[in-house]
């Protein structure tokens, strides 16, 4: 490794100068985004020990915009939606940053504020559409339940709603099947309930938890577009939690890439897959099959992600990192503009 | 949507409920079927006791002191002459009241309690179990004669008893299921939509918790019947001349060796009334079993 260091210094190309830990995500930011994330802090208390779930995690939505948020499991993508929409359980505790939207400090608001916008400005949907649903009520009671609850709604015009709002998301036969039971329908056709649910109010914001997961790629393909359909005609803006990057280069605006509880790369999605900055990343993109080659080995990233309940002293990757050095593993690197709307964090400007 | 309209959806519901009840029904098996016509024979002869009985249940004809089973008293009369068929009828008032309404009073104690300590947690889960432990801890019937015996018989404090001994099974029960539904996804979905969180438990957690309380419920009722028996057995349950299936055995056991149908026939309908219940209990539990709704898939 040493060797290797040694030989690699040279090519890391140019860096700025030292970053002490404190230098924290060095965004530009925009007044105007419809949400903005600055420096979340999320820990959950844990009898192990004080967990850091989502570390200064710092990322901004424009309106219409789709952002892919993309990392394995566990590295605190959940975490951070759930965080947005404030509702991290006990042990867990919001305790540092801001998230604003629409101008205002979600962090700030009272509970009885937060569930106003929950819903009616901000949806979400989940991994998992097959227990989502209430088994005891019928999917058209459960579409409209946003609508009667803020909108007031009587029950019959909620139901009325809900057949429109299955058929724009291409339920069939949508008045037959508005008194239909979850359990009778597919896994596809309950994520497009669960998407006419969350597009009940027309929210500025959709916060899509792995939505096509647990679906075949045929059916993933189909929710993905009505997504993307939304997005460009309601001017909807998405963020889509995924681990899947052939999801996001087809579907997303821009990308962050998370791991273990950081974002390490974001920017532009086509400059962040062809031009990646981050160890990260680039380990990631290695492990994606290329159809047009025959390829018998992929190259895997070596190595575990670090416990977050005791993470190491400098930067998180630097274990696994082929390019890492001993300063690497003293200064605790954050986010940094390495190119016109792509940032990085890493100390290299351009590893590798 | 126009009135019409509405009221229409609305009936169609109506309908489809009543639908869904009677499929239930047919899925059920012959003896939890046979089971549950009884219960409703039992209930329907309770209500319409003065219109069955063919004679006045307090009447007492002392020509016919202790007379056997014949075509005049089907059933034979007890000491004072009193018709056993009439007075059968009436006491399943009694019962059935102690039964049904008590283990409804139950519920309607223990579930709130329950459900609350289960979804809020922490220290208020604490307090409201371990009272319930402290109720659980007492015998249910020496707990029952020390009410009764402080507050003095009567239908209406033997139902309190039952009620107040029972409520604690109840909290445990929903405490149980409400912890599991709420880990359940459709419960974030419902945080996500903006519900408060009283509401997603009545409205979202509640109707899939309920299930294993509706089964309890009805081997509670039997052994509720069971428990205002044994009090009125006892002298501390409903006082006479009221008709109990409790006070009736109680009355013949020192005719037992030879008029012994004094206290066999109440005491045949308390076996048969409780086996009813209870595998009707059975029925639903294995309906509403997952597992067993599992196999009957795979099986099929």
């Amino acid at each position: 490794m040493s060797n290797e260091y040694a030989a690699s210094q040279d090519d890391h190309g140019s860096r700025t100068a030292p970053l002490d830990g404190s230098e924290l995500n060095q965004i530009e930011r925009d007044e105007q985004a419809l949400l903005s994330v600055d420096n979340l802090q999320t820990r959950f208390n844990t009898d192990a020990g004080v967990v850091q779930a989502v570390d200064g995690v710092t990322f901004e939505i424009q309106e219409g915009e789709i952002l892919g948020l993309v990392g394995e499991s566990g590295c605190g993508k959940s975490v951070t939606s759930r965080s947005v929409m404030s509702l991290v359980e006990s042990p867990g505790e919001i305790h540092g940053g801001r998230i604003m939207f629409d101008g205002e400090n979600l962090l700030e608001k009272s509970n009885a504020e937060l569930r106003d916008i929950r819903g009616e400005d901000i949806s979400m949907i989940f991994q998992e559409p097959m227990s989502a649903l209430n088994p005891v009520f019928d999917v058209g009671w459960q579409i409209g339940e946003p609508l009667r609850i803020h909108q007031d709604l009587s029950n019959a015009a909620s139901r009325k709603r809900a057949v429109e709002l299955m058929r724009r998301v291409g339920i069939p036969s949508a008045e037959d099947r508005v008194d239909a039971f979850p359990h009778q329908f597919s896994g596809g056709m309950r994520q497009r309930a669960m998407i006419a649910m969350a597009l009940a109010c027309e929210p500025d914001l959709l916060i899509a938890d792995e939505p096509t997961t647990s679906l075949d790629v045929t059916i993933e393909a189909q929710i993905l577009e009505i997504i993307e359909e939304l997005n460009e005609r309601q001017n909807m803006a998405v963020m889509l939690i995924t681990h899947d990057l052939g999801v996001v280069a087809e579907v997303c605006d821009r990308v962050a890439v998370m791991y273990a509880g950081r974002i390490v790369e974001y920017g532009d999605v086509v400059d962040v897959f062809k031009n990646p900055r981050h160890p990260y990343t680039k380990g990631l993109l290695d492990c994606v099959p290329d159809p047009r080659e025959q390829q018998d080995t992929f190259t895997p990233i070596d190595g575990q992600v670090p416990d977050l309940s005791d993470p190491p002293e400098g930067c998180n990757f630097a274990d696994r990192c082929p390019f890492a050095s001993a300063e690497c593993r003293e200064t605790d690197p954050r986010l940094r503009a390495v190119d016109d709307d792509h940032y990085s964090a890493c100390i290299w400007e351009d590893p590798a | 949507m126009s009135q019409q309209n509405y009221d229409s959806s609305f009936a169609a519901t109506a309908v489809s409920r009543l639908n869904r009840w009677v499929e239930l029904y047919g899925r059920l098996d012959r003896s939890a079927q046979i089971s549950f016509l009884l219960v409703v024979g039992v209930v329907v002869t309770a209500i319409a006791a003065p219109l069955l009985a063919p004679y006045d249940p307090a009447h007492q004809d002392y020509a016919a002191s202790l007379s056997p089973p014949s075509v005049d008293h089907p059933l034979g009369t007890d000491l004072t002459g009193r018709d056993i068929l009439s007075r059968l009828i009436f006491g399943a008032r009694a019962s059935l009241a102690v039964g049904i309404v008590a283990v409804g009073m139950a519920i309607a104690i223990g579930v709130p309690l329950g459900s609350f300590a289960g979804y809020v947690g922490g220290w208020t889960d604490e307090v409201i179990m371990r009272m319930m432990d402290m109720i659980i801890s007492i015998p249910a019937l020496v707990l029952g004669l020390a009410i009764v015996g402080t507050l003095g018989a009567g239908l209406i404090n033997v139902i309190g008893v039952v009620a107040i001994v029972y409520s604690p099974q109840y909290a445990r029960l929903i405490r149980g299921s409400v912890l599991s539904e709420k880990e359940e996804d459709y419960v974030t979905a419902a945080e996500n939509t903006g519900l408060h969180d009283s509401a997603i438990l009545v409205k979202h957690i509640l109707p899939n918790a309920v299930t294993p309380v509706l089964v309890q419920a009805t081997y509670h009722v039997a052994t509720a019947i069971i428990l205002e028996a044994s009090l009125s057995f006892l002298g501390l349950g409903v006082q006479p001349p009221t008709a109990t299936w409790g006070v009736m055995i109680a009355s013949g056991r020192q005719y037992l060796p030879a008029e012994w149908w004094i206290s066999t026939f109440p005491g045949l309908a308390i076996m048969i009334t409780v086996l009813a219940f209870n595998i009707l209990g059975d029925g639903l539990r294995d309906e509403f079993d997952p597992r067993s709704v599992t196999q009957q898939e795979g099986g099929a």
